[in-house]
């Protein structure tokens, strides 16, 4: 088609933008460098998003930094914030690690923090029962009811082979209505809409629990559940990684049907993944309602953890050691972003950053090059 | 006798929503374009209509705005996956977030806006008077509802017997050989998005504008775009199947309403009247429910080998081998 641009024009832009696909990988900084460029015009989109809205974009940007990272206080409130997402970035990494595309992380998440309930409010340990066998048993419900959260459309998936993306996410609003049932019914206090308080025992030990000994402790809330996501972080880049299942995971996931020449079972597969995905998302739910929220209750629990966390796994490349890096980052975007006004921001500027991100992986796949026109002919 | 055919007449209504967003979606992805992005057009549509409806006065003037905002947002979405050949499911997710963001933030206050003019409701003469099914479907129902009768089956029409429509499917399904016959994929593709985004966008509006007026923040839609998105599974691609479709869950959800009201059922004290809570049972129907039709549409879609437009979800592109 260019035969037919007319000289004149040709000469007054000597220059042409030619896209060609990548043949070899790009250099390992590259990608690293890519999505934090995406971040970057992300926020300028924001800025300006928030400017239409009638706010101050630049106020608002100091802000956030200054109440998620300004001293070891919002510090420690920040790492609260970013354990839940740290455990449903690792439940959707790993699914979609397996292009298991699972966005019912949150309720999964929700299911996990109503199995951890559920070990404290059926009252099958007396309250003094000690923290050593609570805090165990709790692990295993929660990770339990995320498991079969995420079985259910792992299962039919494998089974019968429905989208799993909306499978899963209207088990989402299952699970809302799930724990409303229990906390406006049974486990009701007092009419109001949540459970009663945990005994002390049942909960994630805190930083401040140790503020006797160490002064500089008091009043941080940092609790238990972030080693268990750092922990489970570390486990899952193992099993992901460095074993053979992890080997079978990322194979099915880049090409399916070379999978299935191999003898790989993709129906056994999809219905395990999905269960550890739930399990993850569900071990979040569990340590944020006895680390954080000490009751349950839908506001606090059903907060958009899980949508968060596709996002940050995206972001970090479904690589779980990034994925805690990250999901500190976006823990200090959701703290800070409660004070903003109007409320939406943190979650619009979420969706903007996710939206940059996908843009931008076509320059891992495409070279963009300016020749000049001569050098064509 | 009488509390079904309330029901039919509101499920009619609330079908409506379900309908324009469901018909949006078979647009596009019979153009071989996913996009899950429903949920947060149809919210960013149902903000826009009601703001500009409380600003002008004028719901026509906010249905419009609302398609074209939505249909915007939309392009997002075909610019990454169509130009950009990025991964549809991500992009589409990635849409969802963004629309229910600037929805919130440009929605902030909205809730408390107060009444607002409706789009008007209407009989239509002669065919109201028709017993039980007049009044089911042709009285004081909403302008909207009536378009959608007829949007329906134009859709139909025009997907399985226009030329236009013969091309939208080609491309869906065969977009190489169409790209052979001179048809421009990229533009088609682009086009067919839009008008999903222009749908949903009305969807919104409809819900803000006409069936349950108001601004909700999130719970404006409540899901209902993810709904709309597995109806097009379950009508395997078909406007009137998706009518059907949309009709039945437009009626589950009144019966849910309407199933908590009385003191006794069937003779027996109304165990959702005494005990509130158990209604959460009811609000989780509408959910298992289109899990169950999705089992149900996979199942007929193996068992009659159709399914899918074979070229979805797949980035075209010029000169590679395969689809």
């Amino acid at each position: 088609m260019s035969d037919t641009i007319n000289p004149l024009t040709r000469a007054r832009f000597p220059f042409k933008i030619q896209v060609e696909p990548r043949l070899s990988e790009p250099p390992s900084w590259f990608p690293a460098l890519i999505s934090f460029g995406a971040v970057i015009i992300a926020l300028i989109i924001g800025a300006v998003l928030i400017k239409i809205a009638g706010g101050d974009p630049i106020l608002s940007y100091i802000h956030i930094a200054k109440a998620s990272m300004g001293d070891i206080g919002v510090l420690s409130d920040t790492l609260v914030k970013a354990t839940p997402i740290i455990m449903t970035a690792l439940a959707c990494s790993v699914a979609f690690r397996m292009k298991l595309w699972n966005i019912g992380a949150e309720g999964q998440f929700i299911m996990g923090a109503f199995g951890a309930s559920a070990v404290v409010l059926s009252h099958i340990f007396p309250e003094t029962t000690s923290p050593w066998i609570f805090i165990p048993t709790m692990v295993l419900a929660g990770m339990l009811a995320g498991g079969i959260w995420g079985l259910i459309p792992g299962y039919l998936k494998a089974k019968f082979n429905v989208n799993e993306i909306i499978t899963s996410l209207m088990m989402n609003y299952i699970a809302i209505s799930w724990i409303n049932y229990w906390i406006f019914g049974a486990w009701s206090e007092g009419g109001f809409q949540m459970s009663p308080k945990f005994p002390v025992n049942s909960w994630l030990p805190r930083l401040l629990d140790y503020a006797k000994t160490y002064k500089i402790l008091s009043g941080l809330t940092t609790h238990l559940g972030l080693v268990f996501g750092i922990v489970a972080a570390i486990i899952l880049w193992f099993v992901i990684f460095r074993s053979r299942w992890g080997y079978e995971i990322r194979l099915i996931g880049d090409n399916p049907s070379a999978a299935r020449y191999a003898g790989i079972n993709l129906t056994l597969n999809t219905v395990l993944v999905m269960f550890l995905s739930g399990a993850l998302a569900g071990l979040g739910g569990m340590s944020e309602v006895t680390g954080m929220v000490h009751r349950l209750q839908t506001s606090p629990i059903a907060a958009g953890y899980g949508f968060t966390g596709i996002i940050v796994a995206w972001l970090s490349k479904l690589n779980p050691l990034v994925i805690i890096v990250v999901s500190i980052l976006f823990g200090g975007l959701i703290l800070a972003g409660r004070e903003i006004q109007p409320s939406g921001v943190p979650k619009m500027i979420q969706g903007t950053i996710l939206v940059c991100l996908i843009a931008s992986d076509y320059l891992l796949r495409y070279r963009i090059r300016i020749v000049h026109s001569a050098e064509e002919a | 006798m009488e509390a079904i055919i309330v029901i039919l007449q509101a499920g009619i209504a609330n079908g409506t929503v379900l309908l324009f967003a469901t018909l949006g979606e078979i647009f596009a992805e019979r153009s071989g374009v996913m996009n899950l992005g429903v949920e947060g057009m149809m919210l960013l549509g149902a903000m826009s209509a009601y703001s500009v409806t409380i600003a002008t006065g004028n719901p026509w003037l906010g249905l419009l705005v609302a398609m074209l905002v939505s249909g915007l947002l939309s392009q997002i979405h075909a610019y990454i996956t169509i130009t950009l050949k990025a991964d549809q499911v991500v992009s589409g997710l990635a849409l969802t977030f963004l629309g229910t963001g600037i929805s919130l933030v440009l929605g902030e206050g909205l809730s408390k806006a107060g009444a607002v003019s409706l789009v008007p409701v209407y009989s239509v003469p002669l065919l109201s008077a028709i017993p039980i099914l007049g009044k089911i479907f042709f009285t004081d129902q909403s302008v909207l509802v009536y378009f959608g009768f007829i949007l329906a089956p134009l859709a139909w029409f025009y997907i399985n017997r226009t030329r236009p429509g013969m091309h939208l499917r080609a491309v869906g399904e065969y977009p190489s050989a169409a790209d052979a016959l001179g048809i421009n994929i990229f533009a088609m593709r682009y086009a067919y998005v839009f008008l999903g985004g222009m749908l949903a966008g009305l969807a919104g509006g409809t819900i803000s504008l006409a069936i349950s007026p108001g601004w909700f923040s999130e719970m404006t839609t409540g899901g209902q775009g993810w709904i709309a998105v597995g109806l097009v599974i379950f009508a395997q691609w078909d406007p009137f199947k998706a009518m059907f479709g949309a009709y039945i869950f437009g009626a589950l959800n009144r019966v849910i309403l309407d199933i908590q009201l009385p003191k006794v059922i069937l003779g027996i004290a109304n165990p959702f009247f005494y005990h509130t809570y158990l209604g959460f049972f009811l609000q989780m129907i509408p959910y298992a429910f289109t899990i169950l039709v999705l089992v149900i549409g996979s199942h007929e879609a193996n068992r009659k080998r159709m399914g899918a437009p074979a070229a979805l979800g797949i980035p075209y592109v010029r000169g590679e081998r395969g689809l």
